[in-house]
This record gives structure tokens, C-alpha cells and sequence, in this order.
């Protein structure tokens, strides 16, 4: 347990670090969220002509 | 930490989290991000729903990002107008170079994340959009001409065109007639907001109407523009973005606008200093009003499309 009093500096940057690290958990969820869908979509699949001209 | 940490940056600035959320301009934020999902969702074509929340999160990052820039650029003239002084940097909360970084940072990953999700076309204007509100209007137009507001309203008209970017992956009559509501609709706006903060402006040497031509000729050009505003905006009604209930809105919101211009036109500076510039206030609260009104009624028939209900 500690007895020394935080300063206003220590809890402002608390909240900036929290800030900064739940906005870049959120950019991982978005990239991760926009992966799937288009996977699931089948966005990334090459068109189906370069599928015949490539077999 | 040690105390020596405390005592060396305690009087540099140490900005907290919503400091650098202040300086993309959340106000203006949610005008885009309005705008643009009006445009999205009014185009004829569906998006997913987790794709149409991304494209609007990164138009509205890239607006903030915009707006980051405009702070670090402005920062002087910020300091000395009343409106602005509190902002993050002329506050000496975020170091101007902070503003730049977060601002050119932001600007490149809204970019390249709007290209990666949606198409090239959407990502493409949402890039110009930023060059044009950063470079040509708060570099360029802002501090040169009275006619800022006018040419660099076109980087606020932008966003209704990405989102129908988004949706269509190009641009059509309709997006542009979107486009043109906001770009007529900007400076009768700013106008009515310089006739009762001029001082401000004289003070920072910032050339609007109001502080070159006087208040006089600003009082003409509102009403010349809500005329011209009005025109295109009742006539929208009959193309494909309209229908009964934009028209209703386009009338009525007309009669009221084209009404606060006239009663501004008609005042002179005594009448206005007399009640401390109570018409023209009443008027840059209607225009508030009245862009959301158009927007939403828009919204609204396509909505309604799909029962048969919106559009002609």
C-alpha cells in the first residue's frame, strides 16, 4: 500500500495512457472485424477468369 | 516515477486524452460524420453494415485529422480571437508540433484505411478533401481573401460525396447536388456568425466580408447567397435525392431561411448593436437547423424507398 499522495501530472497521464491504449485495442478490433467480413464475402479471391488462365 | 520526473515537465504542457480528442474538432466531426452517412445510406447501393460504420469512422477521422491541421497552422490567430483561444494549443496544452503530427498521422491512416476497406475513388476524395481544408483554405484562401469561406466551404461539402463514393465507388449527379446544398449553404452560415463576432476577426487579421467590406455588403451577400441556397435547394427536391417529405422540409425550411436573410438584409448597425445582434444570432441557429433538416429529409426518402414509399 502506498502513502505517497499522486499528483495531478501521474492521473493525467493515467488517462491519457488508458486513452491512447483503448483507441488502438479498438483499431485492432476494426482491422480484425474488416478482415472477416471480407473474407467471408470473398472479397480477396482473384476473379474467376485468372482462376481458369492460371490452372 | 520519480519525483524528479514531476519536477522537470510540470510547467511544460501535459496534455490529457481529451485534449488531443479537442483538437480534431469533434463539433465538427459530427456534422461530417451526418453528412456522410446521409450520402452512404441514400445511394443505391447497400453496404455492409461493419464496412458502413468503418468508411464513416475513417471519413470522420480524416475530417478530425483536417481539423488537427488546422489548429497547428492557426495557432497565432487562434490565441488572439475570444472563440478560439481556448483550444489545446493556444491554451498551451498540446504543442503545435503535437497538433502537426497527430494531424498528418491521422490524415495518412484515414486514408489508406478508407482505400483498404471501401474503394480508391472514396479514399481519393476523402485525401483531397483534407489537402483542400488544410493547404487551400487555412494555408492558402483564410488569410488572403474575403472570399475564404466561399471557396473553402467546398472541403465542409465533401463528405455526403464519400460516403455515396463509398456506396457506388464513383460520383453522380446526386452526390454532387448534395455537395452543392452544403457549398451554398456555408456562407450565408459563417456570415451570419462573422456579422456578431467580427472584433474577433479584426483582431487576428483574419480578411472575412465583415472585416474588408463591412458589415453592410456581408448583409448583402447573405441574402444574394440564401436566395441562390434556396433555389437549388427547393429545386433538389425534384431530382432523385428528393421526394414529397424533402420538399415539404425544403419549403418550409426555405420560407424560414430566405425570411432570417431578408430581416438581416433589412437592419442596419444601430437596430443590431441595439439587441445585441439578436436576428442574426437567431438566423446562424437556424442554419444549424436547417442543414440537418435537408440532410435528414434526404435520409428519410431513402429510407422510405424501399416500401415504395420515398422519392418520386
Amino acid at each position: 500500500m502506498s502513502f505517497r499522495e499522486e499528483h495531478e501530472l501521474h492521473g493525467r497521464r493515467k488517462g491519457r495512457n488508458i486513452g491512447v491504449g483503448l483507441t488502438l485495442a479498438a483499431f485492432i478490433v476494426i482491422v480484425f472485424g474488416l478482415t472477416v467480413v471480407k473474407v467471408t464475402r470473398g472479397d480477396f479471391e482473384p476473379p474467376r477468369g485468372q482462376q481458369v488462365e492460371g490452372n | 516515477m520519480s519525483d524528479a520526473t514531476i519536477n522537470t515537465t510540470v510547467n511544460q504542457p501535459e496534455a490529457g486524452f481529451g485534449d488531443y480528442v479537442a483538437l480534431l474538432k469533434p463539433r465538427v466531426m459530427s456534422l461530417v460524420v451526418f453528412t456522410a452517412a446521409v450520402g452512404l445510406l441514400a445511394a443505391p447501393v447497400a453496404v455492409h453494415p461493419f464496412i458502413a460504420f468503418c468508411a464513416i469512422l475513417f471519413i470522420a477521422i480524416g475530417a478530425g485529422a483536417s481539423g488537427a491541421l488546422n489548429m497547428w497552422w492557426d495557432a497565432d490567430i487562434d490565441r488572439v480571437m475570444k472563440r478560439t483561444a481556448r483550444r489545446p494549443v493556444p491554451a498551451g496544452k498540446v504543442t503545435a508540433q503535437e497538433a502537426l503530427a497527430l494531424g498528418a498521422t491521422l490524415s495518412v491512416m484515414a486514408v489508406v484505411m478508407l482505400w483498404l476497406a471501401t474503394n480508391w475513388v472514396a479514399a481519393a476524395i476523402l485525401a483531397f478533401t483534407i489537402f483542400f481544408y488544410a493547404v487551400v483554405y487555412t494555408m492558402w484562401l483564410k488569410r488572403w481573401t474575403p472570399q475564404n469561406i466561399v471557396i473553402g466551404g467546398a472541403s465542409g461539402a465533401f463528405p455526403p460525396m464519400i460516403g455515396w463514393a463509398v456506396a457506388t465507388g464513383g460520383v453522380s449527379v446526386e452526390s454532387v447536388l448534395m455537395f452543392a446544398l452544403i457549398f451554398m449553404w456555408t456562407p450565408p452560415h459563417f456570415w451570419s456568425l462573422a456579422l456578431f463576432m467580427n472584433s474577433d476577426y479584426q483582431k487576428a487579421g483574419v480578411p472575412m466580408l465583415t472585416v474588408t467590406h463591412g458589415r453592410r455588403v456581408t448583409r448583402n451577400h447573405i441574402f444574394c447567397y440564401t436566395l441562390l441556397l434556396a433555389a437549388l435547394a427547393i429545386g433538389a427536391g425534384f431530382t432523385a435525392i428528393g421526394g414529397p417529405i424533402y420538399l415539404a422540409v425544403a419549403v418550409v425550411l426555405n420560407a424560414m431561411f430566405v425570411l432570417g436573410a431578408w430581416r438581416i438584409w433589412r437592419r442596419d448597425e444601430a437596430c443590431a448593436d441595439a439587441d445585441g445582434f439578436a436576428t442574426e444570432k437567431k438566423f446562424f441557429r437556424l442554419s444549424l437547423l436547417y442543414l440537418f433538416a435537408h440532410f435528414g429529409a434526404i435520409l428519410a426518402e431513402a429510407a422510405l424507398r424501399p416500401w415504395g414509399l420515398g422519392g418520386w
